[in-house]
């Protein structure tokens, strides 16, 4: 278990992953365009403006999801002190950022058209922009400390609080009355969506998934490196291959 | 197909598009900036790596 947690493992480990995890990211994706641009009927309500739906719903699912890995390996990296972990919250946020503007701003874009408004200040839309907040947060906490141990304690202990913020976006839609419609996937078992569209849709938040996972990776590779930059394996690693 | 039909969207091809190409840029920039910083950051600390090991013998 040790060695799999060691930063010199993980490094070699990771460079080996991710050329698969990219590939796989770009056959889902190029599958799941096609389903949802070519195959997938128009919504019967919204025309074919819904199709904003395929990149929505993953960004959106994407920033919260890289919000629990963010918070989580925060929590670990306190409780435990692993390195690793520090170095993986750490990359999160920046990515996580990037998926909740683009769930924000596709979500304009398509409120737009069906509510005739690119913005209001309801619960759903409110709560994901503080989530946005919640990212930049912590980077710029991150950013104002040199010691990276004592800045990974900090923006955990950060990314703890904002938590709280999760369930207020995922149930914000139910709690109370928004403008914002409420999910098609999560009713397990009786999702309000057809096969084709739902297809698609699923496609497109695994691609998400794993592209975040190729690009996590090649960010903690990154971050291995300077970290350690005082090792004799770095000092191996940088002779080798460029 | 059409593709004239295809790129109008049933009128909504601004929202649709700009949704789509919005969410293309994210996606390589998010790949591009890491592996551009992975450049930059293997060159700096071969240069790091190099002072270190000159200054040794002498200094310490």
């Amino acid at each position: 278990m040790h060695k799999y947690a060691s930063p010199k493992f993980f490094y070699a480990l990771a460079g080996q992953l991710t050329p698969w995890l990219g590939g796989l990211t770009a056959i889902l994706l190029i599958v799941g365009i096609y389903l949802g641009l070519f195959i997938a009927p128009a919504d019967y309500q919204q025309g074919e403006s819904y199709r904003i739906m395929f990149v929505h719903v993953p960004a959106a699912w994407m920033s919260m999801f890289i919000y629990m890995m963010m918070a989580g390996a925060g929590a670990i990296a306190l409780v435990w002190n692993i390195k690793l972990a520090e170095i993986f919250s750490s990359v999160c946020a920046p990515v996580g950022a990037s998926f909740t503007f683009l769930a924000l701003v596709t979500g304009s874009l398509w409120g737009k058209p069906m509510w005739g408004t690119w913005w209001a200040w309801d619960a759903r839309l409110t709560s994901e922009l503080i989530l946005f907040f919640l990212y930049i947060g912590y980077m710029a906490l991150q950013a104002s400390i040199d010691d990276p141990r004592r800045a990974a304690r900090a923006t955990a202990i950060l990314a703890l609080v904002g938590v709280v913020n999760i369930p207020v976006i995922h149930f914000s839609v139910e709690w109370w009355n928004t403008l914002h419609q409420p999910a098609s996937v999560s009713k397990i078992g009786t999702p309000s969506i057809h096969p084709s569209m739902l297809a698609p849709l699923l496609l497109m938040i695994f691609a998400f998934s794993v592209y975040f996972f190729t690009v996590a990776l090649i960010r903690m590779r990154n971050e291995i490196l300077e970290r350690e930059r005082h090792t004799s394996w770095v000092a191996q690693v940088l002779e080798s291959k460029t | 197909m059409n593709w004239t039909q295809f790129f109008a969207m049933g009128g909504y091809g601004f929202y649709v598009w700009s949704s789509y190409g919005l969410a293309a840029v994210i996606l390589i920039l998010n790949l591009y900036l890491p592996l551009h910083r992975r450049k930059t950051v293997r060159r700096l600390l071969r240069e790091f790596v190099r002072l270190k090991r000159s200054s040794q013998p002498g200094s310490e």
